[in-house]
Parts: structure tokens; sequence; C-alpha cells
């Protein structure tokens, strides 16, 4: 490694990055390769809005008393947390940067299937997102992500009708990339990509499509329920106008509870492609690992009730939602299994992805199997509503998904930018984010078993040697946070020129020059073989 | 768009137009439970014309067919789940 800038390379002079300099080459652009880049932008963008609004939380949450924030203002602080980690991160974050540069390259396309709608996917996106600041700076919202009537239909005087607009038009975002994905792969394959030999990203991804074409229209008909009962005072959900408040969560939750699967099975088809190469052997059960993701779909659309234990949901409801939630786990658990088989007896290596990867199945293991004790009714009486609950679904979303995410960026980073960073950096980040991330939030399960509710920043001072762990953690992962974009952005200039396929392993889109050119390939390939032929040919190798 | 296409659209606006008054009329009759019944019926009736006719279902092959389905399906699973809460409020 040799502190010298390397020039352009004749590859990177004919790929995507250099078809066109101008912005507008970039704002007008219908290459799904600088789609995903602009979402990669904007979704770093949201993170670290959510994240800064994180660390306001854990800032008050040092001391019991509530001498840092007023109470409106840590309602106000949590609930853009929520809202903007949500829908304009987590929901974004693997699909529209990662599965809009891969799709293609990985059947063997040119592009999506419609690249106009794409690039209209990512504006609807930013005007939901701008929206949503300017909510913030307007006086924010103070009900939490989750917009529960009657708070938010006849209590609550932030600004809640302009926020629920916000993520109405963000939800059409998610509709257009989720029904573009769907008709892309149904009709895109290249010559000899069949079902059974596409690469189990592309499944998860399918998997995701559906949900975000189901339930996406479900939320945003319920948000304008909320905006109509508000202004115009028709009952829906106000008992004294003949509505029922439950109806909200029912409706919310419906759409909810799959947005969580939307959030994570695009992580799980990460995950499924990095075990294959972390240990160079074809997937352990492929057909189990496709369809558990399918199945997580479908099943996952049956279990929102799990929410409303408590609400004063009928209990012969409940006991049905309980049912359905513990069987929503066994496809989760089919691929657990599956990648732990699929690294037994591999030579694994452990590159910076992979440990993102390994980090993955233990958070996740950690956080669904927590998912099963709350979906328990007994037990959710006494921990519903606590930080044990903000525990199991942050060692899923953050735990899982932004490892992934940053396993995902590690992973296809050289094929992205045609550069490669400095291993060793990678490793670190790995390592600290695992770290960072369990102090945080472990002991935020045991706070809430002890009965430290959610959403409060008053709290018992006995709380108090529990919460500042947590926030010591926090800092700790924050900064792990921050680390990649220094070893990342120094590579862009200064990184070896990766060859075009740096790991040694499968995939239609490592057949194609890192970065690849304009048109992907540069004839559309003829696929002879399944997903993950290993070994690969040693000369295929770095 | 040929004339009898015109036609036809006219003719199925016309005939949605004529469901939605019968909509408005069927929610002042003192039908009591039915009332809800009969609402979803004729709303039923307007989305499949919408289905068939506006979104051109009767030309589409199998599949977009099954998707349009899926969505109906889906909607079941709502009414469905939801009820087994709302209807067993009292008794469980
Ligand atoms: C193994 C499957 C899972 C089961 C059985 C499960 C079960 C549950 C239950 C019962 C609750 C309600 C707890 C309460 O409020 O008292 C809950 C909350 C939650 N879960 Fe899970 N979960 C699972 C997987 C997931 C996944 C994969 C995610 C995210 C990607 C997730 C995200 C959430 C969120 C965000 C909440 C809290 C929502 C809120 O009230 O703000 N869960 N989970
Ligand atoms: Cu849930």
């Amino acid at each position: 490694m040799t502190e010298r800038h390397i020039p352009e390379t004749d590859v990177e002079k004919v790929s995507y990055l250099r078809a066109g300099h101008s912005l507008r080459s970039w704002l007008l652009t219908t290459d799904h390769k600088r789609i995903a880049i602009l979402y990669l932008y904007a979704v770093t963008f949201f993170f670290f809005i959510g994240g800064a609004a994180a660390a306001l939380v854990r800032i008050e949450l040092l001391t019991p008393g509530g001498d840092f924030l007023t109470n409106e203002g840590y309602n106000r602080t949590f609930t853009l947390h929520g809202v903007i980690m949500v829908w304009f991160f987590l929901i974004p974050s693997i699909p529209n940067t990662f599965g809009n540069f891969l799709i293609p390259l990985m059947i063997g396309a040119r592009d999506l299937a419609f690249p106009r709608l794409n690039l209209l996917s990512w504006y609807i996106y930013l005007l939901g997102g701008t929206l949503t600041l300017y909510v913030l700076v307007a006086g924010g919202v103070d009900t939490g992500w989750t917009f529960y009537t009657p708070l938010s239909s006849m209590f609550a005087n932030g600004n809640v009708v302009a926020a629920t607009v916000a993520i109405f038009i963000a939800g059409f975002s998610s509709i257009l990339t989720g029904l573009n994905f769907i008709v892309t792969i149904h009709t895109l394959r290249a010559p000899g990509m069949t079902w059974g030999r596409l690469p189990l990203f592309v499944w998860s991804h399918y998997a995701t499509s559906l949900i975000l074409v189901l339930a996406t229209p479900i939320l945003a008909i319920t948000l304008a329920l909320i905006a109509a009962e508000r202004l115009f005072g028709i009952g829906i959900f106000d008992p004294s106008l003949g509505g029922d408040p439950l109806l909200y969560q029912h409706l919310f939750w419906f759409y909810s509870h799959p947005a969580v699967y939307i959030m994570v099975l695009p992580a799980l088809g990460v995950v499924s492609e990095l075990v294959a190469a972390a240990a160079r052997k074809p997937v352990f059960g492929y057909w189990f690992v496709a369809f558990s993701s399918i199945a997580i779909a479908i099943i996952g659309f049956l279990v929102w009730g799990h929410h409303m234990f408590v609400s004063g949901q009928s209990m012969y409801a409940s006991a049905v939602f309980s049912f359905l939630s513990l069987a929503v786990a066994v496809p989760s658990g089919i691929k657990v299994y599956n990648w732990t088989a699929t690294l037994y007896k591999g030579h694994i290596s452990l590159d910076p992805p992979f440990l993102f990867a390994m980090s993955f199945i233990g958070l996740f293991v950690f956080g669904g199997l927590t998912g099963l004790i709350l979906a328990m009714l007994a037990i959710d009486v006494h921990v519903h509503d606590t930080y044990f609950v903000v525990a199991h679904f942050h060692y899923i979303m953050v735990g899982g998904t932004v490892s992934a995410f940053f396993g995902a960026l590690h992973f296809w980073w050289p094929k992205i930018t045609g550069r490669e960073y400095i291993m060793v950096w990678g490793r670190l980040t790995a390592i600290f984010i695992f770290l960072g991330f369990n102090l945080t939030f472990f002991p935020q399960y045991l706070l809430g078993y002890l009965g430290m509710p959610r959403r409060y920043h008053i709290y018992d001072p006995s709380f108090q040697v529990l919460h500042v762990m947590s926030s010591l953690g926090a800092s700790l992962l924050g900064v792990a946070y921050v680390l990649p974009f220094t070893y990342l952005f120094y590579s862009l200039r200064y990184g070896k020129p990766s060859p075009p396929n740096p790991w040694g392993v499968t995939g239609l889109e490592w057949t194609t020059p890192s970065p690849p050119p304009k048109q992907n390939f540069d004839q559309i390939p003829v696929v002879t073989t399944g997903p993950y032929d290993y070994p690969v040919e040693m000369e295929d190798r770095r | 768009m040929a004339r009898a296409q015109i036609l036809q659209a006219i003719l199925i606006w016309v005939l949605l137009l004529i469901l939605l008054s019968l909509t408005v009329g069927a929610s002042f009759l003192p039908l009591g439970r039915m009332n809800p019944v009969v609402s979803m019926g004729i709303a039923l009736i307007k989305a499949s014309l919408i289905f068939w006719f506006y979104m051109q279902l009767k030309k589409e092959r199998g599949l977009v067919r099954l998707a349009a389905l899926g969505a109906g399906a889906w909607l079941l699973i709502l009414f469905l789940l939801v009820s087994s809460d709302v209807v067993t409020r009292g008794s469980f």
C-alpha cells in the first residue's frame, strides 16, 4: 500500500462512473447503478440525522432526572428518530442501494425493467424526506413512530398531518421500487438464468418486493384516515364518533409487522451471499433458503396482533396471533441452520464482509429468540412497552440489518467503485460495531425485564448504571459507524484497482469489470450453472 | 382508442355512478346489521368493474390475473383476522 494517488485506470475510463461527468448526468440518470449511488448518499444522510436524534436520547438518559430535554422535546426526539430510521433509512437501505445496483447484474440484465420509474422513486423518496425534515424544523411530532390513535387523532399538537403526508409520499417510492423489482426478476433474466439459478439475494429481494407492494398501500390508507379524522372529524377511530381506536392498531400493524420483514429480508439475502462466499461452498439447502424468504413474506402478514396483546384485543385473537407468531420463526430458523451448515467444514475467510456476516447471525438469533419470548402471551403482559421490546427490535434492525448493510458495503465496494480498501480497518470496524452494539443494547434487555418502560425520560435511579452502560456503548457504536467513511473514501483515491472478481466467488456481477461498464455486460451472458458453483477456478481469483 | 372502447368506458362509468347512488341510498335504509353487508357488496361490484374493464384484466394473461387476485386475497386476510378480534371481543 503506497501513499500515492492511483490515477484512473482504463477500466474506470469506460465504466458507468465516467459515463457523463456533469451533475445533470447524475440527477437525470436512468442507470440503475447510478441511481443506487444516489440512494446511497440519501440513505446515509438520513442515517446520520436519525443517529443524531438517537444521540440526544442517549444523552438525556444518562441521568434519572429530565435535565437535558423537556418532556415534550424528548417525545419529539424519539419520534423523529423512529420515523427517520424506519422509513428513510431501514426500509430503503439495502433494497434501493444494493438491490438496485446488483439485481440487474446478478440476473444478467442491462437495467431494471422500468429505469425511469426507478429514478422517479428516488425523487419521491427525497420529497417525502424533505417534508419530514420540514416537519422537524417546524416543531416536530410527539406521537412515536407508531402514530397511535387517539393520541395522534385527537390530542397530539405537533404536525401530525404533515408527518403522515410525508410518510404517505415516501410510501409510493417503496411501491414503485417493489413493482420494478418484481417485473425485472420475472422478465429480464438472462438466457439460462432459471428460478433455481437465481442468487439467494435476488430471491430475498423478490420476497421483499411482494411485501412492499402488498403492505405499503395499507399504510398509506391508514395515514390518510388519521388525516381525515383530524381534519374533517370523520369517525373512524374515535369512539364518540362511532369509530374504533383498536382498528387503527390493526391497520397500522397489518402494514408494520410485514414492514419489519421489509427491513430484514434484504439483509438475510446479503448474508446468504456472504456466507457462501466466506465458506466458498454452495449454500446448504438452496431451495429451503429461497422459499423461506417467500414463507416469511406470507406468514409475516398473519402475526400483527402480537403488538396488541395488552391493548384490549380479544383473548381469542391474541391466542391465534401468538400461535402464528411462533410459526413465523420457523422459516427464519431454517435460514440460520442452513447458514451454519454451509459454514460447516468450510475454509472460512475472515475478511471484513464475512466478519459482518458472522456478527449478523449471532445478533439476529438473539433478536429473533427474544421475539419468540415476546410472542408468549403471559410474558408479554410483563414486558410489553418496556426496554425489553426496544432491545428486541434493535437487535434485529440495528444489529442485524445495519450490520448486513455494512457487510454488503464492504463486499461489493470494489465492484461499485473499482477500488480496494484496507482490510485491517474493515476488520476493526466490524469488531467495534459488534462490541459497541452489544454494550448499547444488551443492558436494555435487563432494563426492560426489570421494569424500565420505553418512551420515558425520567426514571428510577436504580436503572442508572445500565442506562449509562448503554449510552457509553452508543458512543462507541457511533464512532464505529463513522470509521468506514475514512478508509472507504481514502480507497477512492489511493486504493488498489480491483480485478473483476477480488474475492474469488461466484455470481454474474463478478464476471464483469469493476466498476462495470454502463451496459453492465458487453454481451448478455448465457447461464449454464447453478448460483454457488464452488470451487471457483484459480485463475479467476485475485 | 376505438369508438367502441370509448363507449364501453362511458357505459362502465355510468354503471359506477348508479352503484354509487345505490350506496348512498342504502345508507338511509334501516337495515341494521345488514347495512355494512349491503354497502360492502356494492363496493365489491364496483371494484370488480374497475378491475375488469378499466384496469383491463379482461385482456391479461394468467399471471397478471393471479397477481390481482392476490391483492384480493390479502384484503381477505386483513378482514378475517381483524374480525377474529372484533367479533369475539365480548365473549373472550
Ligand atoms: C422471530 C420472529 C419475531 C417474533 C416472534 C417477534 C415478536 C414480537 C413481539 C411479540 C413484539 C411486541 C412486543 C410488545 O410490544 O410487547 C415485537 C415487537 C417488535 N418487533 Fe418483533 N418479532 C420477530 C421478528 C422481528 C423482526 C425480524 C423485526 C425487525 C426487522 C422485528 C421488529 C420489531 C419491532 C420494531 C417491534 C416494536 C414495535 C413498536 O412497538 O415500536 N421483530 N416483536
Ligand atoms: Cu411484529
